[in-house]
């Protein structure tokens, strides 16, 4: 029965025989798949064909990339047992951070968009070090951060304005640099191009292609999800987060250093809020003291629609990419339609009364539990 | 069985505040050997491993490991200097898979920063390997801790102190949840362990599970050491009468007979 100690383990054979099906079955992000086939579905038998053109992908990629850089951050901090509600206040209280630096202080673009990262990111660990030290629910110190930082955005905007919830003129002056290309404008425009030279695009009626690339924001999306999955999955802080998030204390009986972890997340929700607030308001030219309203509930139920359970320790970031992807789907495609696009809101709510019902059965197989 | 104990404590006394939870305990472990700690409910057994495994700091008392006198600072120190607990709530996460629970808090990486990943396939075959050392056969190290049964649950988490090189490994009641064959499973393992050479302090306030297994028994009660015999000094009913609390068997008999 036992084998020779210091032997390198060897292959089970039985191991293999599990079939890629049943694994499959046990993915956290199976539900969010299988929504956003379903939701194409719909729209490729209701909306107009133009939804699925070059042009019409684009457009509802846009919304997605912007909710979706927020909700797989929001994933991997719900994985480790949290939530931020602050986030979509975040959004506003960065944009006005982002735009007092570039228009009212003349800042390059690098150092503004550094400096307001820099301010994010402290918030962010402000929040992680509030909840682990008071003890208290991550919900009610980041929901006293929602109306905090939505206050502050309001007075702030009117002080840097003179009275207006308005900043524009959020644009690089001069000459658009590197930092410009990183965080505004479109991606593949060569590609484009090609593809609108050889008819795979459609022409306005100007003769200028209808769509000039993939907007940047989608870029940020899909690495961001990468590098979230690949964290999650293959390296030791991903186990860390599983590991906080499905039991604290058990973590840290076993050396993980769980409120280091923790912070870490919340220092990462906060910085992609900015992230947004720094593509948006290059995108508008402007931030106002409405953005990002209610994202923090869209980009948590993009999460649980992905696959994370409320109570931590289980989920994915994929599941959260495709979750936004379904919302971005939904949100356009109504356009499309001729139904009232206000069916959104429905939408939502029934989407996440299904997903938060078909987790806990997804748990309820994992665990084995009855 | 080397003379050196791998832990000896000597009138270890803790105190929470007016709390005296323990009044001078005294006990050594050596290796190959399984000592088992018995008391009943409140004696001190619980705070007395804690003790150990540097969950607390002791009051007064001497706590030496391999003839040396340490003072833990953290459960991190007592890892390291290899006393691993396995908790009476286990620490592990029904959620997680088995692979991930056996190495958290010590994945494996390999690469340079930023590229250190987990190789966790390799983990699985480790754990699988592990596993069926043991006689545990699991079929898919990546399914979740929570499929498994209460005893196998225990063995994972022995079989991962054993894995990460404990010398002394203290088990909390690890059968107190477990029913028969589930209990056989655990007190087999518990064999094993000896066998290769650690110590091992096996709480209980089961005489049978105890005398099964058992080279040394120690007895507390409020606090103190009541008893400490080798298993050819003691027999299984005069344990049997120490955890009673030093009443006579059939004093205690014949007290529930008057109660019905
Ligand atoms: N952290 C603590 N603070 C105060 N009293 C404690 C604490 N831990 C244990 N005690 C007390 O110490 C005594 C021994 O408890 P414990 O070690 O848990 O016993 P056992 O594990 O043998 O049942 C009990 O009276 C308990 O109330
Ligand atoms: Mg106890």
């Amino acid at each position: 029965m036992a084998t020779a100690p210091g032997k390198k383990p060897v292959h089970d054979e039985r191991l293999t025989d599990i079939s890629w099906l049943h694994r499959a079955m046990r993915r956290p992000e199976l539900g969010a798949v299988g929504g956003l086939i379903v939701v194409i579905l719909f729209f490729a038998a209701t909306a107009s064909a133009t939804m699925f053109s070059v042009a019409g992908i684009m457009t509802v990629l846009r919304p997605a990339a912007e909710l979706g850089i927020m909700s797989v951050t929001a994933a991997l901090l719900m994985i480790g047992g949290e939530f931020d509600l602050s986030i979509g206040s975040m959004v506003a209280f960065a944009g006005l951070i982002f735009g007092v630096l570039l228009v009212n202080l003349h800042l390059p673009m690098i150092l503004a968009v550094l400096g307001t990262l820099i301010m994010a990111g402290l918030f962010g660990a402000l929040n992680g070090q509030l909840v682990i030290r008071t003890k208290l629910p991550s919900f009610i110190v980041t929901l006293a951060f929602l109306f905090i930082l939505r206050g502050l955005s309001l007075v702030g905007l009117k002080l840097a304005t003179g009275g207006n919830t308005i900043l524009s003129g959020v644009a690089p002056a001069g000459k658009p640099g590197f930092a410009d290309h990183l965080f505004s404008g479109d991606t593949l425009t060569g590609l484009f191009s090609w593809l609108t030279a050889h008819g795979m695009i459609a022409t306005l009626p100007n003769g200028k292609p209808s769509v000039h690339g993939v907007p940047i924001s989608v870029v940020w999306f899909v690495t961001i999800t990468a590098l979230a999955t690949w964290v999650l999955l293959r390296t030791r802080f991903g186990n860390w987060i599983f590991a906080s998030g499905g039991d604290a204390n058990a973590a840290r009986n076993s050396g993980v250093p769980v409120n280091r972890v923790k912070t870490i997340l919340f220092v990462c929700t906060a910085l992609s809020a900015a992230l947004v607030a720094i593509i948006t308001s290059l995108d508008t030219a402007s931030t106002d003291a409405l953005r990002g309203l209610q994202m923090e509930f869209e980009a948590i139920i993009a999460a649980v629609i992905g696959g994370c359970l409320l109570t931590g320790g289980y989920g994915s970031a994929i599941g959260a990419f495709f979750g936004a992807l379904i919302f971005g789907t939904v949100e356009i495609g109504l356009t499309y339609t001729n139904f009232d696009s206000d069916w959104f809101q429905v939408f939502l709510g029934a989407m996440l009364l299904i997903a938060v019902m078909f987790n806990n059965a997804v748990r309820r197989r994992v665990t084995g539990e009855r | 069985m080397s003379d050196l104990p791998l832990i000896e404590v000597r009138d270890l006394r803790k105190q929470f505040g007016h709390v005296i939870a323990l009044a001078g305990v005294s006990l050594r472990v050596h290796a190959g050997e399984v000592l088992c700690l018995l008391g009943d409910n409140g004696a001190g057994k619980s705070t007395l491993i804690k003790t150990l495994s540097g969950v607390h700091k002791p009051t007064e008392g001497e706590f030496l490991a391999e003839g040396k006198s340490v003072a833990f600072a953290s459960p991190r120190d007592a890892l390291d200097a290899g006393i691993a607990t396995v908790y009476q709530d286990l620490a592990m996460i029904p959620l997680m898979s088995i692979t991930r629970n056996f190495f958290m808090g010590r994945e494996p990486a390999k690469g340079v920063w930023p590229f250190k990943r987990v190789d966790f396939r390799s983990c699985d075959d480790i754990v699988h390997d592990e596993m069926r050392r043991i006689g545990i056969d699991v079929r898919d190290p990546t399914q979740a801790v929570g499929t498994l049964s209460g005893g196998e649950r225990q063995c994972v988490a022995i079989a991962r102190a054993v894995y990460f090189g404990a010398k002394v490994l203290i088990l909390d009641e690890p059968t107190s949840a477990l029913g028969v064959a589930q209990t056989s499973m655990v007190l087999k393992y518990i064999n094993q362990v000896r066998a290769k050479g650690l110590g091992v302090i096996f709480i209980t306030h089961n005489v049978r599970h105890a005398y099964a297994v058992g080279d040394r028994f120690t007895v507390l009660n409020r606090g103190r050491t009541i008893a400490d015999a080798a298993k050819r000094e003691i027999g299984i009913d005069e344990l049997q009468t120490l955890m009673a609390g030093g009443k006579e068997l059939q004093e205690v008999s014949a007290e529930l007979a008057g109660m019905v």
